[in-house]
């Protein structure tokens, strides 16, 4: 049997990979954002989320995503009391403290 | 599948592979891409290992750094006071090379040649750069104050604003003065490096007076109108604790020094005597910055592109920091570095690989003071980029300052060096 491609679909099948490319390029940058920003969290969190040994405060990497808005949410709204972090999570936005989430639920502890 | 259709599908793909190829050829455009990072403090440190983990180590990095080993400026007026040591507050840059691939260069760069694009090392070679990650931290201008220079070089007057060998210097200095010698500590109109800084030290020289030599006195002889940073919390704390000790004294600008007689000189008030003259000059962007004519401000700092981190007026050089022109309310600290370096390591590595640069960046800063050796005061801000304004600012209603001080954040304020070194150079 013999398989033909009109040209109006190989277009369309470049069109998609090109497409794919542009897209695959964008989610590229997103993550890429993403992870710079999560990096605000490593000063006293460790990089991506891992501490030193020991720490008093507590690694990231691995807590669930919905456990770390929520904690953040409450350091916002005073329900759980703090020495900095009530005062740092009042300047990141929802969509922030979500993406910062996401991000550090992805790591591996 | 007949020749012609071959053909026609072929150049079909074809047209696409060239536009795939593209994000394949950043990549390839990367790896042979070179990074160079003058100066191996918060920002250079930071920025280095970012690039290598941002890149998912493609990009080759090269720190260039004249001190063998990194040591904190944050914590050393703990070594001031005696409760730590230098070598508490000292991390070696080999894990950066041997985890991260960082190459470590120990060196001084004595010349930038932005239209070249190299850097020329005080050993000799000259290294081309695609990208140059500029974090030379602070220049004293010792030559703003008479006398001072030579006072400087003979050993007699300390600064001890980078935590080294005359961090211990000026240890011994309060070592060897008699019981009721007067040490006094001078502040340049801000900004300057580290705000909460001189008050962190004359809080720790206090401390260590009240146990050994209680019939001394500590003056902060000030050019601001105020204490420049946690005011409150610094006043509350000394005239409960330093009452008899520490005197704060504002409006002092300084003109002149005799090391010989012990003498600072002002441009209004009365000169004062000590025992111990701790003065610190005014201060501007490294020497490097300077001459190669990036300190576009005042002559003093450097202007930037606050979404990259790009000088305003050289392309592919990121200046972090210190050195830089800071925007409104954000203080010259290591935390502060350290976040810069980020934002400007995710930007080298979206132009190098061909990604939109991240148009929404913020940074954090949290910066603990010592009043005493476990009783700590800190101050936090969030830092968003408003895009219309093309600058930081701080969200109203975030940050702010600790009640008072406390022993609960001398915890947190040593397990903050602890996670920053290690997330700088581990």
């Amino acid at each position: 049997m013999r398989i033909t491609f009109p040209f109006l679909y190989k277009t369309l099948f470049a069109f998609s990979l090109f497409m794919g490319c542009i897209q695959a390029q964008a989610q590229n940058a997103e993550k890429l954002h993403q992870r710079a920003n999560a990096a605000m969290c490593a000063n006293c969190h460790g990089s991506e989320g891992r501490t030193v040994d020991k720490s008093a405060v507590p690694p990231l990497a691995g807590l669930p995503k919905d456990y770390l808005v929520q904690q953040m949410q409450a350091f916002k709204d005073g329900s759980r009391k703090a020495t900095v972090m009530h005062q740092i999570s009042k300047g990141l936005s929802d969509a922030q403290i979500t993406s910062l989430a996401d991000y550090f639920a992805t790591q591996t502890r | 599948m007949q020749r012609r259709q071959l053909l026609r599908y072929s150049l079909a793909m074809g047209a696409t592979t060239s536009l795939m190829g593209h994000s394949v050829f950043a990549q390839n455009a990367a790896t042979k891409a070179q990074v160079i990072v003058i100066g191996g403090g918060y920002g250079g440190a930071t920025a280095a290992k970012y690039i290598r983990l941002l890149s998912a180590y493609k990009i080759p990095v090269m720190l260039v750094e004249p001190n063998a080993e990194f040591i904190s400026c944050p914590m050393s007026n703990l070594v001031i006071g005696g409760s730590k040591t230098l070598q508490d507050l000292t991390t070696s840059y080999d894990t950066l090379a041997k985890k991260h691939g960082v190459q470590i260069v120990q060196d001084r760069v004595t010349r930038i040649d932005p239209d070249k694009k190299t850097v020329t090392l005080a050993k000799g070679p000259t290294l081309a750069y695609d990208k140059l990650v500029l974090s030379p931290g602070i220049e004293l201008m010792l030559d703003s104050i008479e006398g001072l220079q030579a006072a400087h070089e003979s050993g007699r007057i300390l600064q001890a604003w980078k935590a080294g060998p005359e961090t211990t210097a000026l240890r011994k200095q309060l070592q060897d003065m008699p019981d009721g010698g007067v040490y006094a500590l001078t502040v340049p109109e801000a900004p300057y490096r580290c705000p909460p800084g001189p008050y962190e030290r004359a809080s720790q020289v206090a401390f260590y007076f009240k146990q050994y030599k209680p019939k001394s006195k500590v003056l902060i002889l000030d050019a601001n109108p105020d204490v420049t940073s946690k005011g409150p919390l610094f006043k509350k704390f000394w005239s409960e604790n330093y009452k008899d000790i520490l005197e704060f004294r504002p409006n002092h600008k300084v003109t002149a020094v005799d090391a010989n007689a012990g003498l600072i000189k002002f441009d209004v008030q009365e000169s004062v005597h000590a025992d111990v003259l701790n003065v610190l000059p005014s201060m501007r962007a490294g020497t490097v910055a300077t001459q190669t004519g990036l300190a576009n401000a005042n002559k003093r700092w450097c202007g930037v592109n606050y979404l990259t981190f790009e000088s305003s007026v050289a392309k592919d050089i990121h200046i972090l920091g210190d050195a830089m022109l800071a925007a409104p309310a954000m203080p010259k600290s290591g935390h502060m570095a350290n976040s810069h370096a980020k934002v400007a390591a995710a930007a080298v590595v979206a132009q190098l690989t061909d990604l939109e640069v991240n148009p929404s960046p913020f940074l954090t800063n949290t910066c603990y003071s010592y009043v005493s050796d476990n009783m700590v005061v800190h101050v936090a801000s969030v830092h968003q980029f408003n895009v219309e304004e093309k600058t930081y600012k701080t969200v109203p209603g975030s940050g702010g300052v600790s009640s008072e001080a406390n022993t609960l954040e001398a915890t947190y304020a040593w397990n903050w060096a602890q996670n920053i070194w290690s997330d700088s150079l581990l």
